[in-house]
């Protein structure tokens, strides 16, 4: 068949490109904010780092189980 | 013609040929056993995470075996870890308790960190953590601990209430809440804690496959001159990509750590 145009490839790196959206915005607000609070109070950085890498690190499970799912789900 | 549209432009017609470039895929994880006739379960990653914990052990008991009151050599290399690990995985979650689960944290610090670097250590690059299997290990057991450390210090009965229903929240919000407590308690941070560990190296090895197979595709296995400068870059990225994943392994290895001293802190002491 003579196609004009055609996209090849798999649809879960779309969905994978959906999926870092939030945990994308969610990281730029976490490190950012945390950067200012660092900055207007650099004498609690330690309290302000350790906050920040857990917020850091519940908000990028979402984006790991966005990775893992295609391949979890390959066979359906 | 700019270079950008040239580059293109040499792109498909490699794509079209059978011998043409492919990116590695998942298939990269699935090792053969290491020899003709091994057992099924003695392959590449099994091997590593048996030399990853005889080099800890030879560390560690090089630098605490003999201490001196002076630290020299080995001593001072281990005390700064283990300074590090208290400092800053310890301390701010476990609080006076700290010195109780020390042991643990530093067995998982540094077995997880060295899991990591497994995969960019030059000639091994493969890190063990990229099979789940490892960190679901690492994982289980920290949860079983904090179970149990939290069935003992709190009763059965005051641990479940605890976790599903946390003061100062008014009454009719426990219907929505203590359900999301307890799933996000008992089965979401379990699994995301090994999750995560293995989500962040299997991608990270994957990435550097891809970079590194495009420069040897497009210098050696293709040579060709409109390939050689994307070969070039697969190369430069190669090499920016190996120091990030440094960063990132390190990084995964002390979030790993803290996670689980701050299940086990939770697990000891209500919150709030």
């Amino acid at each position: 068949m003579q196609a004009l145009a055609e996209v090849a490839g798999n649809i879960t790196a779309i969905a994978y490109g959906v999926a870092t959206l939030g945990p994308g915005i969610g990281v730029g607000m976490i490190f950012g904010q945390g950067v200012q609070a660092i900055a207007r109070q650099p004498e609690a950085y330690n309290l302000i780092r350790q906050n920040m890498l857990l917020g850091f690190v519940l908000v990028e499970a979402l984006a790991l189980i966005g990775l893992v799912a295609p391949f979890i789900f390959a066979g359906i | 013609m700019n270079t950008p549209t040239l580059l293109l432009a040499a792109l498909p017609t490699q794509a079209e040929d059978p011998e043409g470039f492919h990116a590695p895929g998942p298939e990269i994880f699935d090792l053969p056993p290491l020899w003709e006739g091994a057992p099924t379960w003695l392959t590449k990653p099994t091997l590593l995470a048996a030399l990853s914990a005889v080099i800890l052990i030879a560390l560690f008991w090089g630098a605490f075996a003999n201490p001196k009151l002076v630290p020299r050599g080995l001593q001072n290399l281990g005390e700064i870890g283990y300074m590090f690990v208290r400092e800053q995985i310890g301390r701010p979650f476990l609080g006076k308790d700290t010195d109780r689960f020390m042991p643990l944290l530093v067995s998982i610090f540094f077995l997880v960190l060295v899991w990591n670097l497994m995969g960019v250590f030059p000639v091994i690059q493969f890190p063990v953590a990229s099979h789940i299997a490892f960190p679901i290990v690492l994982a289980a057991a920290v949860y079983l601990l904090r179970i149990y450390l939290g069935i003992k210090h709190q009763g059965p009965i005051g641990y479940f209430k605890n976790m599903m229903f946390p003061p100062g929240v008014p009454k009719p919000v426990y219907i929505l809440l203590a359900p999301i407590e307890f799933l996000s308690n008992l089965v979401l941070a379990p699994a995301t804690h090994a999750l995560r560990l293995f989500a962040n190296m299997f991608a990270g090895h994957m990435l550097l496959a891809f970079f590194s197979m495009v420069g040897f595709y497009f210098i050696f296995q293709n040579f060709s001159v409109l390939g050689f400068p994307v070969g070039v870059l697969g190369t430069l990225v190669t090499i920016a990509m190996t120091a990030l994943e440094m960063f990132i392994q390190f990084l995964q290895a002390y979030l790993f750590a803290m996670l689980a001293a701050m299940y086990i802190g939770g697990s000891l002491h209500a919150e709030h």
